[in-house]
């Protein structure tokens, strides 16, 4: 079954913004994240993973099909939900994917500290279905 | 038919012949089965382009060989020279090979109980199937390198299990033919629920579930539950051109066009069963494709033999104890006795299938037969909102359409 994980850029109380880290701080987040997708890749459940640029690059579109497209851009103060990054993974079971997302939220923040970052684990549309 | 697919068939057909000989061979069934697959694809590029080989076999044999020395290169010494002295052998005196048993070999390996069918899957279609790890990464939407890790890492977990290429014997044998069965059966049903977008990958794997399940049923012409399956997967394959509509809908089977049924299949499937179930010793198969054979035998969804179907439920249920079997009971028991009988044994089943889209779709359509609108409509959108199949959703809202268009 295919699992989207989905983890956005809110900010987690009590944790400071990434680019106020200590460097080692944030060279152990990443060796953190290479390491879940190293395991990812070895047991074959890695179909893509992806990081977001900010909201300070991101631009928003609208269009009413009529006149000229509405193009807005970031950062986007009043919008608290922002897309940071993305993992979908094809695993066993669902008990399989909530593993790698808790894996995924204990990422070592400032001082080592885990972040508890949420992290929303999705069905993919189309995947096998659960036999109970 | 085209060459490419002429040379394509022969290669499916060759692969676990191939496999089997190279891997008895050697004794060492993971870098074998990594060495055929190098084979097969070197030919699929040569053969059409430079004329078919004389001896195809041989020729797939004397390539997988100096693949193998070329793999086992940077072992030690003593394990290159056994190499090479096997490879030698081979080319001398090509294996005749008994065919149908290392078929079965093989499936009994790719389908080992210490593999999840999740991992088998993969394994059993390139080791026995002859696909392609592309071909099987496409069919499952996942990058081809994570389908090779996956089917490397299931490789090393048969190695790890201690398994050998030999038979099982005695009470393993049965075991071990039942997880074959159980991996095939899930095949099957991987290729038939109907996916949009994908569907032509999926109907592949249907087929490719019936070929291997042909092939086994070829070994193991008397075990009643071979039978059983291959029955099953005919008469469930027979409905296939009409489960879908023109944009891909699902069609319910009450609401089928009945003369877009494959008869061809139908028939086959039916004397498959009617010529096991006397056998006795009736299993789970057998008695699955007997359900299927007697929707497929109703000329009209108003002739379905509803209290026969219900009394088969009742014995696969005491056999598997299955939810998912006491599900379709219950629509069985509603279609005898009325939606009231159906929707009381699904209270049965609330506190095991608890969140399961199914049990929300099933007493939805009860719920509707008995009248009850709103609790249908509730039922309808539940279902409609848990499940993962885009078509199956699409159904069910369709179906919770018709209701709030009735209110109108």
């Amino acid at each position: 079954m295919k699992y989207m994980l989905l983890m956005n850029y809110s900010p987690v109380s009590g944790v400071a913004p990434i680019t106020e880290w200590a460097p080692e701080d944030v060279r152990a987040s990443g060796a953190h994240m290479a390491a879940i997708h190293e395991e990812l890749h070895a047991r074959g459940e890695l179909v893509g993973a992806e990081g977001l640029t900010g909201p300070e690059a991101a631009r928003i579109v609208t269009h009413d099909g009529v006149g000229a497209p509405v193009v807005t851009d970031g950062p986007f103060p009043e919008s608290k939900e922002f897309l940071a990054g993305y993992w979908l993974v094809d695993v066993e079971s669902e008990e399989r994917a909530i593993e790698i997302a808790a894996r995924t939220s204990a990422a070592p923040g400032p001082g080592g500290k885990p972040t508890a970052r949420e992290i929303q684990v999705r069905p993919v549309m189309g995947s096998r279905d659960v036999e109970p | 038919m085209t060459p490419e697919s002429s040379v394509e068939d022969l290669l499916r057909d060759l692969a676990p012949r191939v496999l089997g000989a190279v891997a008895r061979r050697y004794g060492d069934f993971e870098e074998a089965e990594d060495a055929v697959q190098e084979a097969l694809l070197a030919a699929a590029t040569h053969w059409p382009a430079e004329g078919m080989p004389d001896n195809p076999a041989g020729w797939l044999i004397a390539i997988a060989a100096r693949r193998m020395t070329d793999r086992l290169r940077r072992d030690d010494a003593r394990r290159r020279r056994e190499v090479l002295a096997a490879s030698r052998e081979l080319a001398q005196r090509p294996p005749s090979v008994s065919d149908r048993d290392d078929s079965l070999l093989l499936l009994f390996l790719c389908c080992h109980p210490a593999l999840t069918p999740a991992s088998a899957i993969p394994l059993t279609l390139r080791a026995v199937g002859g696909l392609t790890t592309a071909e099987i990464a496409r069919a499952f939407l996942v990058p081809e390198a994570t389908m090779a890790q996956r089917i490397s890492r299931a490789k090393q977990r048969i190695k790890a299990s201690g398994a050998t290429f030999e038979m099982p014997t005695g009470d393993d044998w049965s075991e071990r033919l039942r997880s074959v069965l159980h991996v095939l059966y899930l095949l099957f049903t991987e290729g038939y629920a109907a996916s949009t977008g994908v569907r032509v990958a999926r109907s592949e794997l249907s087929a490719e579930a019936i070929r291997l399940t042909r092939m086994v049923h070829a070994s193991l012409p008397d075990d009643p539950e071979v039978v059983g399956l291959l029955a099953l997967m005919l008469l469930g394959e027979a409905r296939r051109p009409a489960r879908t509509g023109p944009d891909g809908e699902l069609v319910p089977l009450a609401e089928q066009d009945r003369s877009r049924w494959d008869r061809a299949l139908i028939a086959e499937g039916v004397a498959l069963v009617s010529a096991a179930l006397p056998k006795g010793a009736v299993g789970e198969y057998q008695l699955q494709a007997a359900i299927a054979a007697l929707h497929d035998e109703a000329a009209t969804a108003e002739e379905t033999d509803w209290p026969q179907i219900l009394a088969l439920y009742g014995l696969l249920e005491r056999m598997t104890g299955n939810p998912m079997v006491t599900l379709n009971r219950a629509v069985a028991k509603a279609m005898v006795e009325g939606p009231a009988a159906g929707l009381a044994l699904l209270e049965t089943l609330d506190e095991r299938l608890d969140g399961h889209h199914r049990l929300d779709a099933v007493r939805a359509h009860l719920l509707e037969m008995d009248g009850d609108a709103g609790g249908a409509l509730a039922h309808y959108r539940t279902a409609a909102a848990r499940t993962t199949s885009v078509a199956e959703r699409d159904y069910l809202m369709t179906r919770a359409a018709r209701l709030t268009a009735g209110d109108r």
